[in-house]
Order: structure tokens, then sequence, then C-alpha cells
């Protein structure tokens, strides 16, 4: 007996099993077994016991180091809403998905969250290319994606919320904050990708309209870690304010070169806008010390709901960790789904939506109130300066909550940008 | 492979078209996100075959195959994109990267046609040019390998930089239609895999046509002896950028393939990493043979799946561990496996040698 395709044979079997094992995915008639996050049963319709709803940031990769936190929230949020007997009667189930800092993996898994596990919601993102990522694909299945990040604005997508700042609730009023207060030279300092551009260009519209001068706009690859020609150039032009919306690692770099350089935050003052207490963490308290950030929620905020908030946060994930801006509003999103669930009695997307407008939440920043039209919310901005400790003090608030405008309609002078949208 | 057909139903053709057939039934018992998923693997499997063809058969390790497939998938893209934004309107993000009017090197993707010619071209003179100053001048091997590897650098920084005209990174997401049908219909997704499964199999039976003819004795000695085969009178150099270009042209090919069935697609796809990944993919099913990497690129991406949505936390060590246990113990990936089970399998029932050609270690 001849057995050479005996080996042909095993693979046309490995190959078999893979279809079957695709096919086999597919929810409603095998349940998988797994960690948290495999699937059970089919679908967080009405009449199951358990609503489900997708987490979907990205557990490993670049991101990781900042979505988890937010994972970490929304599953807090989860835990408290079912200890308190759910949604509707109903225990909410977390679906984790991983989407691995990658935007197709994002697409493919909110698609997967979705079409198969078909959930309730999901909750998740980071990155304006991953929120870009999903858009199409929650738009597609008329699902709900709850996106916790302050972000560039120009955009309004009918099955998202969003729960981060738009440009007026964060970048705007601290450029004003900065014009009055701290002076009119600004240097743009940003990684390049698409958020620190599209709101630089709504700064140079602002800082033209004020008469104010720009005297320099540099953007670094993301990862970028030698500043030192960057600082070379801050250094001649004198600014008396950089704006900075570097991301990720290179705050890292940048800071501690511009400390070895000698510029301290006396002689002129770096405003982040992606540096909250988490990243405070990993720069350096001693080395950030002194400059400013613009958000809407610090740690340090006044609120009883926070105070409950930063317990419970660090009661469920250790002492040591710290609360920030995307971790409140990844916690309070979940809240404010649920509330609308509740009121809408149903799952049901478009109820939800519906039941969602002027939807008011009392969330550790602060009052919080979707916005029936563009479905973001209002909120307090808050300008703070970071002390020694890593916390960030608090010098300026809106003293209420800022009605979002993701098109800076509200403003003259950015006329230009969002009439270019069409919209 | 051996030369000793066997007789039984289980000979080598009857399996692959069994394969085939498997493929094109799939839409009936898969449900459409699990048949989005399997048509995109099988993108993947049409670009390793090229990639298999300059790496196993000729001996050419490029890691920057990324770029080929990522150019492919944005010359679709670009037409889907101008497809969804209309005749009147500018795609979303030139809008909010300040352009104002439609660049000139996005006009011609409004014509379907023209897109997809420039989606296998692109890559085919990028490979060519590459190829014939690279290999015309000797620089082989390692160096060759490096190059490729700026090259990626050098097409991810520019397409991050030219936001206005790239996307950035948020890269080109949000279509629409292709030719008037929607994307988003099980119909257009169903015909699209199949189509992905018909540019498969005929990839495919190209390459095994080619590897099979003189050309793959030509490129087998390339790989083997390229000195040798010089003093015969042969250029490598020549051949070499023929196989280079066919390569980037399949990528190519692929990368239009797995846009119309994600939906995205951004320079994290033609990055470093996803570069090398598609090496491993080779190198995993077993290079030299035309087969094996195809199956090395679906289980890869089949088990990254799998894994991924059962455990969230700790899949990428599964997918490590998996890579590693190949690289220490089956060095000629999934294929050698197989070939050491049907050496066994002989050796136990007769003790004839059943090769009949000397496979050499190329190394």
């Amino acid at each position: 007996m001849k057995v050479k395709p005996f080996y042909l044979f095993l693979l046309m079997v490995a190959f078999t099993t893979i279809i079957a094992a695709c096919s086999g995915g597919n929810g409603a008639s095998t349940p998988e077994e797994g960690s948290s996050g495999s699937t059970e049963g089919t679908s967080g319709s009405d009449d199951e016991d358990v609503i489900e709803v997708g987490i979907l940031h990205s557990l490993s990769g670049t991101m990781a180091i900042s979505e988890t936190s937010v994972h970490d929230a929304e599953l807090l949020a989860i835990n408290e809403i079912n200890a308190n007997g759910g949604v509707l009667g109903k225990q909410i189930k977390p679906v984790i998905e991983d989407g691995a800092s990658d935007w197709p993996t994002f697409a493919e898994k909110a698609k997967k969250l979705l079409q198969q596990d078909k959930v309730a919601a999901i909750f998740g993102g980071w990155t304006s290319a991953s929120r870009k990522a999903m858009l199409p694909v929650v738009e597609e299945s008329n699902g709900l994606l709850w996106y916790p990040v302050q972000y560039e604005g120009m955009e309004s997508s009918p099955n998202i919320f969003y729960t981060g700042a738009a440009p007026n609730q964060q970048i705007v009023p601290a450029v004003d904050w900065l014009l009055e207060n701290r002076g009119t030279k600004f240097y743009l300092l940003g990684s390049d990708y698409v958020f620190p551009r599209t709101a630089n260009a709504a700064i140079k519209a602002q800082l033209e309209d004020a008469g104010a001068d720009l005297v320099g706009e540099e953007y670094t690859p993301l990862g970028h870690t030698d500043y030192n020609t960057v600082i070379a150039k801050i250094k001649s032009e004198k600014p008396d304010v950089i704006f900075n919306t570097l991301n990720g690692d290179s705050n890292v770099a940048f800071f501690k070169q511009l400390k070895d350089a000698g510029i301290t935050s006396e002689d002129i003052t770096v405003l982040s806008v992606s540096v909250a207490e988490e990243e405070v963490r990993g720069i350096g308290a001693d080395v950030i010390a002194g400059h400013l950030t613009s958000w809407n929620y610090y740690q340090t905020t006044e609120t009883p709901e926070n105070s409950e908030f930063v317990e419970a946060y660090k009661a469920a994930y250790g002492e040591d960790r710290v609360t920030a801006d995307p971790i409140e509003a990844g916690y309070f999103g979940v809240y404010l789904w649920a509330a609308a669930v509740e009121k809408a009695g149903t799952t049901d997307v478009d109820a939800v939506k519906e039941a969602a407008k002027e939807l008011e939440f009392q969330a550790p920043g602060g009052l919080v109130k979707v916005d029936g039209e563009n479905q973001h919310v209002y909120k307090t901005v808050r300008i703070g300066e970071v002390q020694g400790d890593g916390q960030i003090k608090e010098l300026w608030n809106s003293g209420e909550p800022v009605k979002p405008d993701p098109f800076l309609k509200g403003f003259d002078w950015a006329s230009g940008l969002a009439e270019s949208l069409g919209q | 492979m051996g030369k000793i057909m066997n007789q039984s139903i289980f000979n080598k053709k009857n399996l692959l078209l069994l394969g085939f057939i498997v493929l094109l039934i799939a839409p009936l018992f898969l449900t459409d996100f699990r048949l989005n998923l399997l048509g995109k693997y099988l993108a993947f499997a049409i670009l390793v075959i090229g990639l298999d063809l300059l790496w196993g058969y000729t001996g050419v390790l490029s890691l920057g195959h990324g770029i080929f497939f990522g150019i492919g998938a944005y010359a679709m893209g670009m037409y889907l994109k101008l497809e969804a934004a209309g005749t009147t309107k500018l795609p979303d993000f030139m809008a909010w990267s300040g352009v104002q009017e439609l660049p000139f090197i996005w006009v011609p993707f409004q014509n379907p046609i023209l897109a997809i010619i420039l989606g296998i071209f692109i890559p085919v003179m990028i490979a060519l040019l590459l190829g014939l100053l690279t290999f015309r001048n000797r620089i082989n091997g390692v160096y060759f390998t490096i190059l490729s590897q700026a090259l990626v650098v050098v097409v991810v920084t520019l397409f991050v930089g030219q936001q206005g005209l790239t996307g950035g990174t948020n890269g080109l997401t949000s279509f629409n239609t292709i030719f008037g049908f929607l994307l988003a219909s099980t119909t257009t997704q169903t015909v699209i895999y199949l189509i992905t499964a018909a540019v498969l199999a005929m990839v495919y039976f190209a390459s095994k046509v080619l590897i099979n003819g003189r050309l793959g004795q030509v490129l087998i000695g390339i790989r083997d002896g390229e000195n040798r085969l010089r003093f015969l009178g042969y250029d490598p150099a020549i051949f070499k950028t023929f196989i280079y270009a066919l390569s980037a042209g399949i990528a190519g090919l692929a990368g239009m393939l797995f846009v119309l069935q994600v939906g995205i697609i951004s320079p994290t796809m033609m990055g470093i990493i996803p570069s090398i990944e598609m090496v491993l993919w080779v190198a995993l099913g077993g290079r030299g043979t035309l087969i094996g990497p195809v199956l090395g690129a679906i289980l890869v991406n089949w088990a990254k799946t799998t894994f991924s949505e059962s455990y969230p936390d700790i899949w990428l060590y599964f997918l490590g561990l998996m890579f590693v246990i190949v690289v220490v113990f089956l060095p000629d990936g999934l294929m050698g496996l197989f070939k050491k089970f049907q050496k066994r399998w002989s050796g136990l029932h007769d003790k004839q040698p059943n090769s009949t050609r000397v496979e050499k270690n190329y190394s």
C-alpha cells in the first residue's frame, strides 16, 4: 500500500476542522467555554436573564497602557450596577475583546460583538483611528458605541455616544485661558496623527482670530523620543506657551529633555491635552510639576461621587492606581447607558438612543447631560496644574457644564473648518 | 513533491479540488461574520503564495511585503472612498485636513477598472525599480532584506505624514458601495468572498505551473547555488527582479481583496510588524511548498481570531508559543511535519526510499 498522500489527507482534515471550528463559533448552537471573554448563550435580547455588552479596548500593543484602565473602570461600573440589581432586573454580562492597538482589529471585533454576540452596546476605543474603524461597523449594524476619550471633533455619528470632551470642552477654553493668563506667543507641538493635526488647525484659526502669535508648529512621529532639535527651536523662538498634543511615550522623553535643557514651567508653560494622572506617573511628577493640563475631571475633583468612585476604583484595582479623565468618562458612560435602558424599558438601540436624549447623571466629575442632537455630553471644563505628588490641582473651571459643540459651530473663527465638512 | 502518484481517491489533485469545493460551499454553512473572516484569511493566503515564490523558491527574503499589500489595498480603498463621497464632495478626511480640491493622485482612482489596474501596477513598478537597483548591483541576502525593511519605514512614514492625501494614521474607512452595490449587504460580501476564493485558486495554479516549468528550476537554482547558475550563463538578477515584481503584484491583488472584506486599510496594516508576520505564515506553513504557506496563513490567522476571542487577556502568549514550537520543533513548518509523518508511515510499510529528489537545506 502506498501512503504518499497520507499527509495530504491530514492536511485536509486540519483544513476542514478550521472551517468547522469557524462555523462552530456562531453562538446560537454552541456555547464556547473560556475565561472572561468567551461568549455564552446567544444575545442580549429581552427574554434572557442577562444583557450582554461589549468591552472593546486594546489590552495588548502600544495603547494597552492607557486603555486597560478604562477597561477596568467600565467593568467596575458594570459590577456596581449588577450589585444594585442590574438593569431591567437583569444582570449585565460583559463580553471582553482585545482591539490589540490595531485599527482593522477594532473593526473586526466590533463586527463580532454586534453580529455574532448581538451585544446591546459596545464600550470601547481610545484613539480616533480606532473610533473611525468602528464607526462604519456600528452604523451598518445599527449598534451602539460609547466612546470615552476627548477627541478632535468634526464627527457626530447617530450610533455613537461621545462621553469624552469635544474640542470646545477642552482645547478652545484652554487656549482662551492661556491667552488671558500666560501670554500670546504660542508654539504647537504634537504627534503626527489625526488628533494633533486637526486640533492644531482649530487652534491656529482661534489664535489668528485673537491676534496672537504662532511662532512654531512641529509634528513628530508617534513613539518619537528625541526632542533636542525641537527644544533648540523652542529656545530660539522663546514662546510663552507650548500647546502640547503629543501622545504616549513621547511625552516622557519631551518633558525630561525639556527639564534637562533648563526650561522650567516658570519660563515656558506647557499645556498638555493628552497627559492625565496616569501619564504623569509615567513621566515622573517631579519632571512635569508646574505644567498645565486641560480636562473635565481630575482625581482631586471635589464631589461626593468622586470620593466614592476613587475609593471603589482603588479598592478594586489597587491603592497605587490613579483615576483620570478617560477613566471617569468610561465609567459614567456605562451608567448613562444603563439609565437610558432603564428609561426606555428595553435594550433596543433606537429606543435607548431616544431615551438617552437630555439624560442627566451625577458623574464623579460633576453633572453630565447628553446632548440630544449630537450625542456628546455637557461637561465642566477644568484647567489644572500638575503637583509634585503626581496629582493635578484645579486652577480654573467653567463653573457649569459646557454644551458640546463638536463642529465648533458656535465660533465665528471656525466657520471655515466646519463648513468644509458640509455640516 | 514526489514523483510517485497514488491512484487512490486521496491523491493530491483530488484533495486540492476537495479543498476548493469546501471553500466554495463555505457560504452555505458559515455565518456572514465568519465568512467575512475566512475571506480575509484567503486574501492573506493569496499574498503568501507570492511571498513563497520569492522566499521559498528563490531564496530572497523580503520583510517589506506589507507595503505592496498596503498599496493594493489603498488603491481599492481610494476608489471606494471616492464612490462613498459621491461626485461632488471630497472624502471626509480631506475636508478636515484642509484639502480643498481632489489631489491629482486621486483622479485616476475615480475609475474602478483603473484603480484595480493601478493596485497591481504600482507595487509591480516599485518592486521592479528596487529589484533592478539591488539585484543588478548584486546586493543580496541580508542586505536586500534590510533594504526591503527600510522601504517599509519610508512608505509608512510617508503615508502617516501626508494626512490630506492618505488619511494619516486613521487610514481609509467608511466605505459605502462598490460598482453601486452596497458593500455591507450579504450578497455583495458573498460574491466578494467567492471572487477571493477563485483568485486564490487561480494564483495557486498559475504559480504551480510556473514552478513546475523551466523557470521554477532556475529559481530553485538561484536559491541553492546562485554562482553556479551565473557560470552557466543565466543572469540571476533578471529572474530575481521578475519574481520580486510578480510577488509584489500578487500582494497588491491580495490587498485589494482584503480591503473589500475588512472595510478599512491603515498604515498599521503595512508596517514592519505585519510585514514580518507575513513571512512567519510562510515559515509556519513550510516554505518551498505552495500549499504549506496557504495553510499557514489560514491557520495562523484563524488561531489569532480564536485565541483572542476566547482569551482576550492572554491570547498573545498562545500565539507566541505556537510560533516558538514551530520554529524549534518544526523548522520546515507544517509541511515538514507532514513529510516526517509520511516518511515514518512509509518506513513501516515498505522499506523503499520514496523520494527521488534530494532535499537540500537552503537556510
